[in-house]
């Protein structure tokens, strides 16, 4: 089975981060394929920022593609921009703080996470990216929970141990919302 | 041994230091600016040297003055920037310098897109520079197989006696995948093919070290080099030759695609006998030597149709393919360029236009 997912948003939203955590994880704790490719201008913060990551039971070939089974977007334009790339019966994961733009779409699975909003009252407005990775696996399960603890604890625990905490906490938050979506 | 996770051009870079590559020369430009940046940071751990050149020009030209030493020596840039590097490998080449050197491609002509393209397959097998030269040029279709690649690529150099260029582009450079990484050569190995290769026009050395700083050596005719260099070539032809050939027994159409292209054609052969096209990949794994028998010993009476994938318009590949061919069978085109990447999709649908067409 191949699972493709496009993260899409602002530069410093986290995009990035997302697709970089989620693809290496699966390379360090499962025997899957996996692929990441990041797409984005040469702003560090404002401008556009996407990642692909295919995550397969078998070789994967083109990391980059037109239509996907699930789609994170984490601002509006994103949401416009993308929407009608989601296969039916696929998911698609909305920052719904900030995305105002209607769907219309009835044949896909629509996760509103409002990570803007949720991530400021946790009082550390960086982690949006960690709630919608939580929301992301509590939904699809396409790698076990786990996995993504761990790496979070690898990746974020070490160069900021204060920060680990949060960011466990943000995971668990999107997670509860992702798995009522299952 | 673990795998771990790495993008396409640090991984190139790591390779390369762990053959025991302790020079590297180059000037940024997307999208291989990952290379240098990760020698700068390696090259110190290893008493190794890293310059930023102040051009292209003069990186590839430190390139041909550290390998005289015998020092294992690299540089990369992308598309605009080795259109740069023309004059110095040309050098290298007339001195039969084993250099390695990466083209990580981007869109182009001139200063193109910074997005992945797959445009310079002419000036990489034919022409890239003046004098008529050749060289291995090695294109990688996963990041395992740009690390085993850049691993060969100094022995294969050291081999000949020639350098060798590995042509990959934006997407490879910039696509993150899991690898294992080949052994770190010892300092005593390292300084070991140093020693052999060291050749400097320092007085005391044989004219056959001398070869290396002046084509033919000292007193030889150019001709007589270029003669050399010539059967050189056709060995190539004979025994460097590196293809995949992907379910071609049967096919009834071929793609035909290198590197990126290539592994998007990979899965789509298998997709396309899923839905009852006999369909099969003949890769160049070696850009040069092309396998051109791998296309003229198809049975042209089962193989109707070739597709050339490629992300370049006009296609450039197609050159060498249809010299194979020759007209045996109709050759269709599956194209992308200006920034616009490859997609199953997209390959999906020109094999099936193609079927269609032919079978």
């Amino acid at each position: 089975m191949e699972r493709n997912l496009i993260v899409a948003g602002f530069g410093g939203q986290g995009v990035m981060m997302l697709g970089t955590l989620l693809a290496q994880a699966t390379c360090e704790s499962t025997d899957k394929h996996v692929t990441y490719f990041p797409s984005y201008g040469a702003e560090m913060r404002g401008g556009t920022a996407n990642c692909y990551v295919v995550i397969s039971d078998d070789e994967i070939g083109a990391p980059i593609m037109d239509s996907v089974e699930d789609l994170i977007v984490m601002n509006d334009p994103s949401l416009v921009r993308f929407k009608d790339r989601v296969k039916p019966g696929g998911f698609l994961f909305i920052n719904s703080t900030i995305c105002k733009t209607p769907v219309e779409r009835d044949d896909i699975t629509v996760v509103e996470v409002p990570v803007t909003h949720m991530a400021q009252e946790m009082g550390n407005p960086k982690v949006l990216n960690i709630i919608m990775l939580g929301a992301y696996i509590g939904a699809t399960e396409v790698v076990p929970k786990d996995v993504i603890i761990e790496a979070i604890k690898n990746k974020l625990g070490k160069k900021k141990p204060e920060f680990l905490p949060t960011n466990l906490e943000a995971f668990e938050k999107g997670y509860e919302i992702g798995q009522a979506h299952k | 041994m673990a795998r771990i996770f790495m993008k396409g051009c640090e991984a190139i870079a790591e390779a390369a230091t762990r053959a025991g590559c302790r020079f590297f020369a180059g000037y940024p430009i997307t999208p291989q600016n990952e290379i240098p940046e990760y020698f700068s940071r390696r090259m110190p751990e290893v008493n190794g040297v890293f310059v930023q050149g102040e051009s292209e020009v003069a990186s590839v030209n430190m390139l041909y003055g550290a390998i005289q030493t015998g020092t294992r020596s690299m540089s990369s840039s992308s598309s605009t920037g080795i259109s740069l590097y023309s004059e110095g490998v040309s050098y290298c080449n007339a001195a039969r310098l084993p250099i390695v050197y990466v083209n990580v491609q981007r869109g182009g002509p001139g200063v193109g897109a910074i997005q992945p393209a797959q445009q310079d397959y002419l000036q990489a097998t034919k022409a890239s520079g003046s004098g008529g030269f050749e060289m291995i040029v090695l294109s990688p279709s996963s990041v395992q197989e740009a690390v085993d690649m850049t691993y060969e690529a100094f022995d294969l150099a050291e081999k000949y006696s020639n350098p060798v260029l590995i042509l990959t582009d934006g997407v490879m450079g910039t696509m993150m995948e899991p690898v294992e990484l080949p052994p770190m050569k010892s300092d005593e190995e390292i300084a070991k093919l140093k020693e052999a290769r060291r050749a400097v026009s320092a007085v005391g050395h044989s004219p056959e070290e001398q070869v290396r700083i002046l084509p033919g050596g000292v007193g030889a005719s150019f001709e007589a080099a270029n003669i050399d260099a010539y059967n050189m070539y056709k060995d190539w032809a004979e025994n460097e030759v590196r293809v995949e050939e992907f379910m071609v027994d049967d096919a009834e159409i071929i793609l035909a695609a290198y590197g990126i292209s290539a592994r998007i054609a990979r899965v789509a052969v298998k997709n396309l006998r899923a839905e009852g096209i006999k369909a099969g990949m003949i890769r160049p794994i070696a850009v040069h030597p092309f396998p051109y028998k791998s296309f003229e010993n198809l049975d042209f009476n089962r193989v109707k149709g070739i597709l050339d994938i490629e992300m370049s318009i006009p296609p450039q590949m197609k050159w060498d393919v249809e010299h194979a061919v020759h007209g045996r069978c109709p050759i269709a085109e599956c194209l992308k360029s200006g920034g616009e990447l490859m997609t199953s999709e997209k390959v999906m649908n020109a094999a099936r236009e193609l079927a269609k067409e032919v079978l």
